[in-house]
């Protein structure tokens, strides 16, 4: 392949082809005399020594330091309750829903589970909910779903994208929303409960709206527009997806909040990174600045028990976090930070000591000896 | 059998011509058929002269060009990865986004070879519109057409200077003699004139040519592409045959020159010519770095293999662990649920198409951009550049230029690459009495200083401009040719005819002036008293033989004579006298030739003499007495120099130039002119010479026995003018001629020439220790009948068609017997300059060179001391014998002596071998070793090879003298191959070329002798020297860049490819990539890819100064250490750890929380992105502007592309949903938190490592590169500082310049030295006595070995 440049020039009689207009052929050969052509470019030419990289290592020590520490600090601050509620084992009370598990399970089954808090969470509150085990990043699952049908096109309404199969029609319909992601979408139902003191049971604001990314609920996903703006008549002629139990435009009674543009869905949708995940299920915001979201106290969570785990050997969580700028309760970051800013620390003394020993030899004097 | 048969049958149908066309070629000519159409040509089946040397058509390109980059394997295996992505069961990108990688591959190469073949295109279309004139019948004469239009059988006419279009057997010359000179430089580079003879016969009477009346049938052989073969015969209508052969075929692309005009008919055409079917396409070498980056692709594919069968398993496993199916394993579309096993197989080829980027799909394309890079900067170098022929250094090879910076062993050829191969005349012997010719040698010396400053002055001046005004005013096409014999080389490389001329080159008084020494002078003088006497007497006595001998110079040899003004326009009275209007550049010829020949003005010869060799000049002689009796007059002048330049006469002889085909006949011609025999012309019949006494000889040349390397002699055979004898003169190798004495009858007269053979011989041995090349001139009276007797075998064989050659070789032979020995020559070669100084540098680099030879063995010696190959200081063994017993032991005698010196310093052996370690030179002698041929094929035969190569190997040099070109390359292989090292070889001639092929990198030397080594070489340079930063500087450079980048290249590639197998650990072996794929792609293609590239191009470890100050810096080059299999797997660990750390950093940061796919995947893509980045940056030495744009570039590249790709992408690249994930991330300081401490980490160690590599300097490289910070003066005593500390014994003390001390030591052993003296005196250091003790040892052992 690195050939042909000079394919030519062999070709022998070639010299003889610009004879006759040779006059202005009369041009010197000489290389141009420039820095760039004589590879003598200005240039920066650093060597690495114990002398020179030395205070770098110091300043990467000083500011891993303190950030590592603010970052664990942060991190501790975080007020953060998990709460498994699977049910495998036989004490626990969601055992009995956990045992007949259907994807098409007609009556629901209820359970809750208690809880108390030693430590009231202070500001807003975000429910999550917690699937071990479940690969949601699997390659062909990650794949099985229409994005231009949940951003709203008529086209992929009623034909969805082949990537969807096996989930992509039912009974010669088109599924809304096709694909195996939304098809095992989460159905549990979670509601908390604080129990007063006073015996009381008060259910907790969840709110629903504002837990998917703005620009998923505003841009990625939209309801297909027809000439009807009831969702109901949009959808017709749509099959819910098999796993389901209600279809698509029933999922919210919010028609802001329902079809494609459901949270629920949206945050589903977003597939999971890792096996062990975490979803934002519902946002309990801060009433008064007075008193706290979760005062200390006994919770109850009541978990209409739906979704089958057991076929994978997952577990299920309802997880309640405060968080802080840099997200949810996660000390690694601090610490990592602490750990790698003392060991730049400690080898900048180690090549202080070389540099007090050796840096001699690095100066031209040992070159004479 | 039966097909077979039909097949051949078919085969024949499908002919148009009958089987036996196949062994000849038969032609007819055009002309009665002119109108028809081409179905009723005669010629029709043969290539008509339109060259196509394009590879592909526009319609054929793509397949064509696909067709050919699918014989690369690699483009195949990522085709198949690409397609298996479209099975729909194992595919893991989007099958279109995973075409692209290749695509983009494919598109790159496919333009650049489609430049290049639009080039090629250009060039064919040049080529064939080029004019030239065919006959037509029609219009009764020669017409203008292009090339393309000549077909074979047509008549096509040439004029002087002109190209010729095709091969044509010549039939009419415009010379009276049926000659015509052509120059096949173009072909072979040889820049001498060849005489072509029009075939026998169709000399017409009256000078015109009438092809018309062309009726015979012609036939040749079928085309070849050897250029020294072929033949032929006519068929004339009367059934008479002609022979023909070489002598008469015009060769396409060859010029015609100082022939007004030539015709002939067409045989060969187009591609069938002999010029294109020698035009092979480049060479394809594959470097040593190459080779070991194909092993190290399989230890990819390997390791690529190992993760896949990994991820298979791993599927299977994971999909057993499930009790139940689950809901995130879709099942296929059929709602089908594969088997676990299946799955796991299927998800093997997922995998291979996941990290398939872990075999570097564009490492390839990277290594050839880098290395078209680098050859750039290698060809413009200013260093590399000669500005006497203009030319740069050449690049014929393309790929393997960091092999330059691994050679061990240098192979060099002697004359033309060590020496200047300009051949000064030194000193004869005539008769057996030496001339030691002082007066010459004086003018050398003082000449060598004045010339090199005046050429300083002279190419500094804007010489060009004034060339071209006085061809602007000349304007005649004529002149359009005027290069000198050097220049020559660099044009033709030019595509352009006009190239910078300069005269010093073409006559540099240097080799053309010889002062005569006084006393052979005055002999020659005296001799002349006796010529009346001599014209009287027919019979040659010996008192004639100093004229018969200088007579033998000008006239033994294959000189063509032209003036200077008209170079190539051979010497004519008609332009002898037009002379006038040249005067201006006659001026600038004779400031040239400014050092007059004061010994030049030969006293006048009487008048009466002369009158009576008038008398029997032949016709043509005629010619020449104007000139002739011009002589007296202007050698009167010749001392006021000025008043014949004002007459503008062109008949000074200074303006005679000779052009020879090797520059030693040349030297000769130019000798005996100085004594006044010169040359004046030279006819295929004829050559004419004047004697000193002004008169004027033409000998009828009767036959001219061409030079070959088996005879090792030329001879011509002429009638002599006055004596009507034939007389054979004969010049040749001192031992080819001294075999072929004669045996006088007459015992005194025996006694007389034994004396004087023995006492020549002695002389050729004292030239030869002397480093100069010997040559014997001998004669031969032949009687008539013995003549008559030969000359009919002489035409009987060249008539024969079938070997030929070695008939003719054999009446050579026949004849060259008895003869009578005249005298020798010894001429010098000078060295080139700084030889000694590169071959210092070169061995200091740890490379060996041995010059291989075919001289004899004390000239080689004398060379090899002078330029500093063997120091005075060493010992050198001789190996010379004829039996292989004798060869073995004195094999074993000489292993075990060296074996004895070395053997206390045990380590100093082994570390040379090993070549790890600089040896510590000072613990013993170093050993030379010289090998005459005949020893070197004993060897061979006798399987001692590992023998030699052991003693070899101790020794800091080899000689091997009187090689053959077979033997080269043979001494070549062997080191090659039995020592497993990289070799260098290097030459200027023919015979060198079996050599240069044979090296890992051969090394062409445009010189004199013609273009065979160079396009035979790797590189072409113009000066030994060059080779010192050739390979110091660019091969280092070279070798060290590409070394670091492949290395590089492989560790980004398993760094990126290892996050993904990572995370294969986290989502079940499924192959999910983090990463959107899009970004993925651009990572390899645009992110990270140019770095590299720069990378590899453009950095500088160590300056140019610091490496050819400090040339054993070399040796990390030599030793590959950028790029050991060690290398390679530590940088795979260091992948390895990298991508750990980039990969689970973030992973426990974002561990368990609500993070998405590819939201998770974007900090890693930039982590990865500048740890790898960084990782060059550690890597790379020298930051120009140019690095620092493409590294922030990048960078600023990545950020944008992604942005605008998530800003923009909603749902256009399912299944990743880019969208605004980058913003998102962005916005979050944990991503940058995350991507500091990643990054941080991932580089640590790496750059510990190099902290305290810089720190403990323990490398000389790292110690160069701190010299390197230095002022240029500190770093220059530094420089000798470590010099003096790692050798002492090494750097000479006082390098005298290398002209000094050749001619010093010259001179002294001439004028000091005995005869006995055989090689120069071993001087050890006095104050050493063991070294005393040596030098005993020494000496015996010399005496015993040689044998």
């Amino acid at each position: 392949m690195a050939s042909g440049y000079s394919a030519k020039e062999e070709d022998g009689h070639h010299s003889g082809a610009l004879g006759p207009a040779g006059g202005a052929a009369v041009r010197s050969r000489k290389p141009d005399n420039t820095a760039f052509k004589q590879q003598r470019l200005p240039a920066w030419q650093p060597i690495l020594t114990a002398g020179t990289v030395l205070p770098a290592f110091f300043i990467i020590g000083l500011l891993f330091i303190p950030i590592g520490i603010g970052l664990y600090v942060t991190s501790n601050n975080i007020r953060e309750l998990q709460i498994d509620y699977t049910g495998t084992e036989s004490s626990s009370p969601c055992f009995a829903c956990s045992q007949n598990y259907s994807w098409n399970m007609t009556t629901p089954c209820v359970c809750s589970v208690s809880f108390s808090l030693d430590q009231p969470f202070e500001s807003n509150v975000f429910m999550y909910y917690g699937l071990s085990n479940f690969y949601q990043n699997h390659r062909r699952y990650v794949k099985s779903r229409d994005d231009s049908q949940l951003n709203g096109n008529l086209n992929s309404l009623k034909e969805p994208s082949k990537e969807c199969e096996p989930y992509r029609t039912n009974d010669g319909k088109p599924i809304a929303p096709c694909g195996a992601i939304a098809n095992s979408l989460f159905n549990d139902t979670l509601a908390l409960y604080y129990n007063d003191p006073n015996g009381t049971e008060t259910q907790i604001q969840l709110v629903k709206r504002g837990i998917a990314w703005w620009t998923d609920k505003h841009v990625k996903f939209r309801n297909p527009v027809g000439d009807d703006s009831n969702l109901t008549a949009i959808f017709q002629g749509t099959a819910k997806p098999v796993n389901w139990q209600k279809p698509v435009y029933e999922l919210d009674s919010d028609p802001e909040n329902n079809g494609f543009i459901n949270e629920d869905l949206i945050v589903w949708m977003r597939t999971a990174a890792l096996p062990t995940f975490r979803k934002l299920y519902r946002i309990i915001e801060k009433n008064s600045s007075t008193s706290p979201t979760l005062p200390r106290g006994n919770y109850t969570l009541k978990i209409t028990y739906n979704y089958p785990v057991r076929s994978f050997e997952g577990r299920k969580r309802m997880i309640l976090s405060t968080i802080s700028w840099m997200g949810g309760k996660n000390p690694f970051l601090g610490i990592a930070y602490i750990t790698v800013g003392s060991i730049c620390f400690f080898l900048g003394v180690v090549l202080l000591i070389i540099h007090h020993k050796y840096g001699s030899r690095s100066s031209s004097a040992d070159l004479t000896h | 059998m039966g097909s077979l048969e039909v097949w051949s049958l078919i085969k024949q149908g499908w002919r148009r011509k009958p089987e036996q066309e196949d062994k000849v070629r038969r032609l007819i000519s055009n002309l009665p058929y002119e109108d028809l159409r081409r179905k009723y040509q005669p010629n029709r089946q043969y290539a008509n002269n339109s060259i196509k040397t394009t590879k592909y058509t526009v319609w054929s390109f793509i397949p064509m060009n696909l067709f050919e980059q699918f014989h690369r394997f690699a483009n195949v295996y990522f085709v198949v990865i690409a397609m298996l992505n479209f099975v729909p069961i194992v595919n893991a990108f989007e099958p279109g986004v995973a075409l692209i990688p290749i695509c983009v591959i494919l598109i790159l190469t496919a333009i650049k070879d489609a430049w290049e073949d639009f080039r090629r295109y250009q060039a064919d279309k040049q080529l064939n519109n080029m004019p030239c004139s065919i006959y037509s019948r029609k219009e009764k004469d020669f017409v203008s057409k292009c090339w393309k239009d000549v077909r074979v059988g047509d008549f096509v006419k040439v004029v002087c200077n002109e190209v010729i279009p095709a091969d044509i057997l010549l039939l009419h010359s415009s010379d009276p003699n049926g000659v015509c000179h052509i120059e096949t430089a173009n072909l072979d580079g040889e820049t001498n004139l060849k005489q072509r003879q029009i075939v026998r016969g169709f000399a017409a009477p009256d000078g015109s040519f009438q092809p018309e009346y062309f009726s015979s049938i012609i036939y040749c052989e079928k085309p070849s592409n050897n250029l020294n073969r072929f033949k032929g015969y006519l068929d004339k209508p009367d059934k008479k045959k002609i022979g023909f052969g070489k002598e008469n075929l015009l060769l396409r692309g060859c010029t015609v020159r100082n022939t007004d005009e030539a015709a002939g008919i067409v045989v060969y055409a187009g591609h069938e010519t002999k010029a294109m079917l020698n035009n092979k396409g480049p060479r394809y070498k594959r470097s040593k770095l190459e080779r070991k980056v194909n092993t190290d692709v399989l230890f990819c594919v390997a390791l690529l293999f190992i993760m896949c069968l990994i991820g298979a398993l791993g599927y299977f496993i994971w999909l057993e662990t499930f009790p139940d199916i689950p809901p995130f394993v879709p099942p296929d579309s059929n709602n089908n649920y594969i088997s676990p096993a299946l799955s796991g197989f299927y998800m093997f080829f997922t995998m291979v198409i996941l990290l398939q980027v872990l075999i570097p799909i564009s490492l390839y394309v990277s290594i050839e951009l880098i290395k078209v890079g680098q050859i750039f900067f290698i060809t413009n170098d200013i260093d590399l550049y000669d500005e006497e022929t203009d030319s740069r250094i050449q690049c014929r090879a393309l790929n393997i230029t960091e092999d330059l910076g691994q050679i061990k062993y240098i192979f060099s050829d002697k004359t033309g690459t060590l020496t200047e191969n300009k051949m000064v005349f030194r000193r004869c012997s005539v008769m057996g009495i030496e001339y030691c010719h002082r007066e010459n040698a004086l003018r050398l010396g003082a000449q060598c200083e004045t010339i090199s400053d005046d050429e300083d002055i002279v190419f500094q001046k804007p010489k060009v401009p004034s060339r071209l005004q006085y061809r602007q005013k000349k304007g005649i096409s004529s002149l359009r040719r005027s290069q000198s014999a050097r220049t020559h080389m660099g044009a033709r490389y030019q595509s352009e005819v006009f190239t910078i001329t300069n005269e010093v080159a073409f006559s540099s008084p240097l080799e053309t002036d010889v002062a005569p020494d006084r006393r052979l002078l005055r002999v020659t003088c005296d001799e002349k008293t006796q010529i009346q006497e001599w014209c009287r007497v027919s019979h040659c006595n010996g008192s004639a033989s100093f004229m018969d001998f200088f007579l033998a110079l000008a006239i033994c040899n294959t000189v063509v004579v032209s003036t200077a003004m008209l170079p190539r326009q051979r010497v004519h009275s008609s332009t002898l006298k037009t002379g006038g209007r040249l005067q201006s550049l006659l001026k600038r010829m004779g400031s040239l030739s400014h050092i007059v020949n004061s010994f030049q003005s030969i006293p006048e010869k009487s008048s009466k003499s002369r009158s009576s060799l008038k008398d029997v000049k032949e016709e043509e002689a005629e010619d020449y007495s104007d000139s002739g009796s011009n002589n007296p007059s202007r050698r009167n002048s010749s001392a006021s120099h000025h008043s014949e330049e004002e007459r503008g006469t062109v008949s000074d002889p200074n303006g005679l130039c000779y052009e020879a085909e090797s520059p030693d006949e040349a030297a000769l011609v130019y000798a005996a002119k100085a004594y006044g025999f010169t040359l004046l012309a030279r006819a295929p019949d004829r050559v004419t010479v004047r004697l000193p006494q002004g008169a004027v000889l033409s000998f009828e040349v009767l036959d001219t026995l061409a030079f070959d390397s088996t005879r090792k002699r030329m001879s011509v055979v002429v009638r002599h003018p006055i004596t009507r004898e034939v007389v054979i003169y004969t010049k040749g190798a001192d031992s080819a001629i001294m075999e072929l004495l004669d045996c006088h009858e007459n015992q005194a007269e025996e006694n007389k020439r034994k004396k004087i053979a023995s006492k020549t011989q002695r002389h050729l041995d004292l030239y030869a220790s002397a480093g100069l090349r010997t040559l014997c001139i001998a004669k031969k009276v032949l009687s008539e009948q013995a003549y008559d007797d030969w000359a009919s075998i002489r035409q009987e064989a060249e008539s024969t068609i079938d070997n030929r050659e070695e008939l003719l070789m054999e009446t050579a032979v026949h004849l060259e017997t008895n003869l009578t020995l005249l005298g020798a020559t010894g001429i010098e070669d000078r060295l080139q300059d700084d030889v000694p100084a590169t071959i210092a540098a070169l061995r200091e680099a740890g490379i060996q060179v041995w010059v291989l030879t075919g001289d004899k063995n004390e000239t080689a010696v004398n060379i090899a001391y002078s330029c500093r190959l063997f120091n005075q200081g060493d010992m050198v063994f001789t190996l010379n014998t004829d039996s292989r017993e004798q060869c073995e032991s004195i094999l074993d005698c000489t292993l075990g002596e060296v074996r004895r010196y070395t053997a206390p310093s045990q380590s100093w052996s082994f570390q040379s071998i090993v070549g790890a370690v600089m040896p510590t030179e000072s613990t013993g002698p170093t050993f030379g070793l010289v090998i005459e041929g005949r020893t070197l094929s004993m060897v061979f035969e006798a399987h001692l090879q590992m023998k030699l190569l052991e003693l070899a190997r101790h020794c800091r040099s080899v000689l091997c003298c009187r090689v053959t070109p077979l033997q080269k390359s043979a001494v070549v292989k062997l080191v090659r191959n039995k020592l497993k090292v990289m070799t260098l070889s290097i030459g200027d001639g023919a015979n060198d070329v079996n050599m240069i092929q044979t090296a890992d990198i051969g090394i062409g030397i445009s010189g004199q002798e013609g273009m065979q080594a160079v396009m035979a070489s790797d590189f072409a340079i113009t000066h030994f020297k060059h080779l010192k930063k050739l390979l110091l500087v660019h091969g280092h450079w070279c070798y060290s860049r590409l070394a670091k980048m492949v290395i590089y290249f492989f560790y980004k590639n398993v760094m990126y490819v290892n996050l993904l197998f990572w995370y294969q650990f986290y989502c079940g072996f499924s192959g999910t990539a983090m990463i959107d794929y899009w970004l993925m792609i651009f990572f390899n293609l645009f992110f990270t890819s140019t770095p590299p590239i720069m990378f590899g191009i453009m950095d500088r470890d160590i300056s140019a100064e610091t490496l050819l100050g400090l040339p054993e810096l070399y040796k990390t080059g030599q030793n590959s250490e950028f790029y050991k299999r060690a290398t390679f797997w530590i940088v795979m660990l260091d992948a390895f750890y990298q991508s750990l750390v980039c990969f689970f950093i973030p992973y426990w940061t974002y561990q368990g929380s609500d993070i998405d796919i590819f939201t998770f995947g974007t900090p890693m893509n930039t982590v990865s992105l500048f740890t790898i980045l960084l990782h060059l940056a550690i890597e790379i030495k020298s930051w120009t502007a140019i690095h620092w744009g493409f590294m922030v570039g990048s960078v600023l590249l990545y950020f944008i592309v992604a942005l605008i790709f998530s800003a923009i992408c909603i749902n256009c690249n399912p299944p990743s949903n880019p969208y605004w994930i980058m913003e998102n991330q962005m916005a979050d300081p944990v991503f940058y938190l995350v991507c500091i401490i990643t990054t941080v980490v991932a580089l640590l160690p790496r750059y510990i490592i190099r902290v305290l590599q810089g720190t403990l300097a323990l490398s000389p490289l790292v110690q160069a590169r701190k010299l390197d910070r230095l002022s240029t003066e500190a770093r220059d005593q530094q420089i000798k500082n470590w010099k003096s500390q790692r050798s002492p014994s090494e750097v000479p003390t006082n390098l005298v310049s290398p002209v000094d001390s050749f001619s010093n030591s010259f001179e002294q052993s001439f004028y000091n030295s005995s005869l006995e003296r055989e090689m120069p005196d071993m001087q050890w250091d006095s104050n050493e006595e063991t070294q005393n003790t040596f030098s005993k040892g020494h000496r015996r052992s010399i005496s015993t070995m040689t044998v």
